[in-house]
This record gives structure tokens, sequence and C-alpha cells, in this order.
């Protein structure tokens, strides 16, 4: 952001002392989330940088703790990962299935009472997640389904479906409904132009709302901690013991593992959304 | 002419009017089938089970079942003097009752919710009971400890008739029925509620305050900075966005610890001494630092896609008639940035008001938030109506946020990054 020649003093300093804002308010988002690669590096026991690490001496880092999270005795973190993938991938299908489905019938212009069963649909993102939690706890109680998979699945299908229904209406809110006409003149069946000529178009915003369900899923912890047993331990669950009980760097090794996942999957969905706004210009 | 042949028929002979209704009828079952499957799912596991949680709350039908005669009886005592012999005999019935099943534990707990002393001269009641005569219980009764010649006692069980309750409503704002049946606040030192949300709504307004203070920057930024530049610094809001929320309170967990980071760097810089680290941690300093953090994106992102539809030729414009930069930006920049803002700010408040993960890690006692009461209560104290009353009085809450929000501004524009 180069200054015209003709700038005021004062609006150069203004403008620098507004760069200096937003670089401190970029360095204050993105920094916390470094600290954590080097630490999970630490040779010794301790959460803080060592005399060693500061030295950058090699023998002050080591690979001990992605060791631990991996090998480790009686080590909680496989079961927890093996779960926490089961549930989220079970959750996202059910979401993306019953919000695209939703989100269908929510955009045609006959649907009665719109408002209100949007407003019902996307409840779940609005209320919040502990109020979520103990009401979804009193239904599985009762359905026998508390400490079981099935019920950590079905909580997240509740918690993941609004992001599916909204990013799939909005999709749809550009899509041309003449496709689908020119589809059943031509003798197609619906559910074949649904798989034909809809769903191929439609395919980023299911895409990414299904990324967003599985996120949600990935990383809940407030519902699963009123619903999981033992046998049901997620990771967000297993962090969550460890930062409030005994914290050990294993937990900085874990954390590295999901910013790489985070990473990956904020590359997927930028990708999803360009190629979404490419597909909407041509149309337009 | 006669009106038959005015209307427009169809092909089989139905008129076009009837015709196209009917059409318009199956595509609204048709519509209103493809939500169905949604919609009954989110009924009986999420909506139904609110409801739920109304009932619960308001329940106390414990004591009402477990005294029937004895609540019959007394509609017809005023509650002034003793009751007459007929309530009496009835309680005793009732209580006779109850020790065959082994309940009467449970009665008397509850009765000594409503008034203390219950304990123990029920537990006198059920050993002297065994041995009583038919006929004249009062005197019986009331021979057994001086507490049940009291009518303070008899009120109190009186209290107990309604099968539904406002207390645990009233328990939540630090209130209480005394005696009278007035509504009055607990002691000064007792009122633990009132603070916590005020705590909760004091920190929700701070971040919300401090989230917007510091995005409205970078949001201009991303949205006049050209694509190349401000994709890249795009991930810088994207990547914590999409980061686990624990592994973002871990990484503020080892910056803000004493012996942490940000520590270490303010006694670097001589800020403070070596052996005087203050604590940032467990404490109302690093609930404010942490969600402030973590919410950011939330307001960045509304910030951001209403600027981006912004067009830098407005700017031009205004300062082309005489306005100086910053009268252009007040005046013409600004007001249409207020969606945005809008729709950042119900975001942050509604995401922060509801907070439980984040306060209970790095909050310590002074910086939890009207969430960690109701966990607390769900899951130690087991106390659930308490919880359920508490968790509604908090869903209202945001209900009316929302409600006031969507009339000033339209829930509508709100977007998903």
């Amino acid at each position: 952001m180069a200054l015209p020649k003709y700038t005021e003093t004062r609006y150069r300093v203004w403008h620098y002392f507004y760069i200096t804002i937003c670089t401190c308010v970029f360095f204050f988002l993105i920094a916390p989330l470094f600290v954590i690669f080097p630490l999970s590096f630490n040779a010794e026991e301790f959460l803080s940088f060592s005399e060693g690490m500061k030295n950058l001496d090699p023998d002050a880092f080591s690979l001990r703790w992605y060791k631990d999270m991996i090998y480790g005795t009686k080590n909680p973190w496989g079961l927890a990962a093996k779960n926490s993938f089961i549930i989220a991938i079970f959750a996202t299908l059910g979401s993306v299935l019953l919000g695209t489905v939703a989100a269908l019938g929510l955009s045609s212009r006959h649907m009665p009472y719109k408002g209100l069963i949007m407003a019902t649909l996307i409840s779940p993102m609005i209320v919040p997640l502990i109020i979520s939690g103990v009401a979804i706890f009193f239904f599985m109680a009762k359905a026998g389904l508390a400490a079981t998979h099935t019920g950590i699945v079905l909580a997240h299908i509740i918690l993941g479906t609004p992001f599916v229904v909204i990013t799939v209406t909005a999709t749809l809110s550009g899509f041309d409904h003449s496709v689908t006409r020119a589809a059943s003149s031509l003798g197609s069946d619906p559910v074949n132009t649904f798989m034909k000529i809809t769903l191929p178009l439609i395919l980023p915003g299911v895409i990414s709302g299904g990324l967003f369900a599985f996120v949600t899923s990935f990383d809940e912890v407030v519902v699963v901690l009123f619903l999981a047993g033992l046998e049901n331990t997620t990771i967000p669950i297993q962090m969550w013991t460890g930062l409030r009980e005994q914290l050990s760097p294993t937990i900085l090794a874990v954390a590295t593992c999901l910013i790489i996942l985070s990473t990956l999957i904020l590359v997927t969905a930028e990708l999803l959304r360009r190629r979404s706004e490419r597909l909407r210009g041509i149309n337009r | 002419m006669s009106s038959e042949t005015g209307k427009i028929l169809t092909t089989d002979g139905i008129p076009l009017e009837v015709s196209l209704k009917k059409a318009e009828r199956k595509n609204k079952i048709k519509a209103f089938l493809l939500v169905a499957p949604l919609l009954l799912f989110l009924l009986i596991t999420y909506i139904f089970p609110i409801g739920d949680m109304l009932m619960r709350s308001v329940d106390d039908k414990m004591v009402t079942e477990m005294l029937p005669k004895t609540f019959k009886s007394m509609e017809k005592w005023d509650g002034k003097e003793l009751p007459p012999e007929e309530v009496f005999e009835s309680f005793y019935l009732d209580f006779q009752k109850l020790v065959e099943e082994k309940r009467d534990g449970k009665l008397s707990t509850q009765l000594n919710y409503t008034k203390n002393g219950f304990k123990s001269i029920l537990k006198k009641l059920r050993r002297k009971a065994k041995n009583f005569e038919e006929g004249n219980y009062k005197e019986q009764i009331m021979a057994v400890h001086k507490r049940w010649a009291d009518v303070e006692y008899w009120r109190a069980i009186q209290r107990r008739a309604p099968a539904y309750t406002s207390q645990k409503y009233l328990k939540g704002i630090d209130m209480y029925k005394n005696e009278e049946g007035k509504i009055v606040s607990v002691e000064e030192d007792r009122r633990v509620h009132r603070i916590l949300w005020l705590r909760t709504l004091e920190i929700a307004f701070f971040v919300t305050l401090l989230c917007f203070l510091m995005a409205y920057p970078i949001a201009h930024l991303l949205a006049t900075l050209p694509m190349k530049y401000s994709n890249l610094l795009m991930i810088c809001v994207l990547l914590p966005f999409w980061t686990s929320l624990l592994v973002r309170t871990a990484s503020w967990m080892i910056l803000l610890q004493q012996q942490g980071v940000v520590n270490d760097f303010f006694v670097m810089i001589g800020l403070v001494a070596e052996d005087n680290r203050p604590e940032m941690m467990f404490n109302k300093t690093g609930t404010y630092v942490a969600m402030t953090q973590i919410l950011l994106p939330f307001m960045v992102l509304p910030l951001y896609s209403v600027m981006k539809t912004i067009s830098p030729s407005l700017m031009r414009a205004g300062k082309s008639l005489g306005g100086t930069p910053f009268v252009a930006f007040w005046k013409v920049y600004f007001p249409l940035t207020i969606p945005g803002i809008g729709a950042g700010c119900l975001l942050v408040f509604i995401l922060a008001i509801g907070y439980y993960i984040t306060p209970a890690l790095v909050g310590g006692a002074s910086g939890t938030l009207i969430s960690n009461q109701i966990a607390f209560h769900m899951k130690s104290t087991l106390d659930w109506s308490f919880a359920s009353a508490m968790g509604l009085m908090l869903l209202a809450g945001v209900l009316a946020i929302y409600w006031v929000y969507n009339k000033l501004v339209g829930v509508d524009n709100i977007k998903l990054g």
C-alpha cells in the first residue's frame, strides 16, 4: 500500500500507525499457534522453553513426545483418534445427507412456513453449546444412548446439519432451475436429474458444508463431555482431561498434528470456495 | 353466455384454476417431504428435549405425590392456627405409607430444603409412630417434638403442595420465597449467581468490544489490499478459525503461565522483575485474552465480506467532494459497514455468553462464566432441574438478543465466512 506523494504528513503518520496496528493484530492471531511447534520437540518434561532450546542446542530437541503419543504405554491417544475419526465420519455423512435433502426442500419456492422451519433447522448453531449439551444428554439418557458411539454420532449430526443447510441453500440460491426442467423435459426422472444435474452443480457447497460438519464433530467437546463413557473417549476429551490434570508435552505433540490437519482442511476449503466462485462467475 | 364457458379448461375438462392449485399443492408437499426427515429428527432429539428441560426446571411433583392425603385435607385449612385433627391424621397415614416403602428419607431431604429442622423431627416421628394408638393423632404427633406443635412447620409443608414451582429460577438469580410467600433476595454474601450473570455479561461485552476494535482495521486492510497479498494474510485469520479450540486454549495456557513466553518477554524488556512474575492465567485476564483471540475470526469474517462489497470509488467521491479522509471514512465508509459490524458483534457476543471450555481451563475461579456453573450442576451436584433452569434463563437471553438484532438489522445479513 504505497501512499501517493502528495499525502500530508499527518495522514502519513496515521497510515503507518494503522499498518502497525494491523501487524500487531495479525501477530496476536497467528503467533500463539506457533508456540506449540518448537515446544512439542522439547527434550525436557516442561512446557516452557529450556535454556538449551533458547540457545538452539540440538540436544535440547527430541521426538520423545511424538514417540510417547504413538507407542506410549496405557496411552489413550490411539483409541481416542480412532473414535474421533469414526464418529466424525459418520456424523459428517449423516449431516450431509439430511442437510442436503432438507436444503433442496427449503430452496423450493413452494416451501410453506419457510422462515419458521429454517429457524428450527439452524437452531443448534444459535443455542449456546452448553444448553444443547444438557438437552441432548436428557434425550440420549432416556433413549438409552448415553455412553454409546451411536449417541455421540447422533448428537454431532444435530450440531453439524445447520452448517450443511446454510452452505447448500446458499449454493442453491444461485442455482439456475431451468437446467433441471430441461432434464425433466428430456425424460429424466427426478432421482436421475438430481444425481446427474443438480448434485454436480451444488457439490462445492455440499463438500464445504461437510467440512464444517466434520470439523464441528472432530473438535466438539462440550456435548461429548456429557455423553461419553470411558470407551467413547475422543481426541478433544483427552486434550481436555490432559489440560486439566497432567499437563504433559505429549499434548503438544497431538496439538501439532491437529494444526497440520486443520491446515489441510483450510487448504481444501479455500480451493473449494475459489472453485465455486469461479463456477458462479461463469454462470453469470 | 353461461359462466361455464367463461372458465379456461385443461384438456381433461378440469378448470385450469383447480388444476393449477392441485399442482401447487403437490409441489408444496414435495418440498415439505424433503425437509421432513431433518425436521422430525431435530424435533425428537433436540427441540423436545429442550421442552423437557423446561418441565424439569419447574417440576416439583415429588413431595406432592408423597403426601397426597395431607395436601387434600389441607385445602380447607387457612394456615393461621394449627391445622385440624383431619390434617394430622392424613399426614400420619401418608407418612406411615412412606416409611413402609422406605421413601421417608427422600421426604425429609425435600422438606428440609423448604425449612431447616425437618430432618430430626421426622426421624423422631418415625421412631415413635410405631406405637401410636388409633385416633387423636394431633395430640400424639405434637407430643413427639415441640416443633410439630409449631404452625410454621405445617405452613412449610403446605408450601410444597403445588406440583410446579418457580423456586429453581428464583435460586438462579439468588432469590427465594420466604415464609410469608414473598419473593426476597438471599443475604448479600451468598449472592453467587448474580455475580456470575453479571460477570458473564461483562466478559461477553468486553470481549465483543475488543474483537471489534481489533477486527475492524484488519478486515479493512484485507478488503483493500490487492488479492495476492490479502490471500496470504487471510490465512492468518482462517488458520486459527479452523484449528481446534482446545489447541488454541492449550497454546494460551503455555503462553500465559508464570514461566511462560509472555512473562519471559516481560522480564526481558524489564517490565516486571524476575521474582515477581504476574499471574496471568486462572483469572479474568486469562479469560479475556484467550477468548478475544479465539473469537476474533468470527468478527473478521463478516466484516470482511461486507467491506469487500464497498466500492473504493465511494471514498474517492467523498474526498473529491471536499471531505478529509477522516470525514469521508466516517460519513461514507463506516455507515456502509454497519451490517457487518452487527453480524460480527452478534456472533461474537452470543458465542462468548455461552462459552464453557476456555474459561474452565484458563479462567480459574474468578474467570468462570454461567456455563461453567451449569456444567457443575449437571456433573457434580446432579441438581439437573437447577441446571435446566439456568440453561433456559441463558437461552431466553440469547433469543432476546436475536430478536432485538433481527428487529434492528435483520438476521439475513449473517454470512458464514
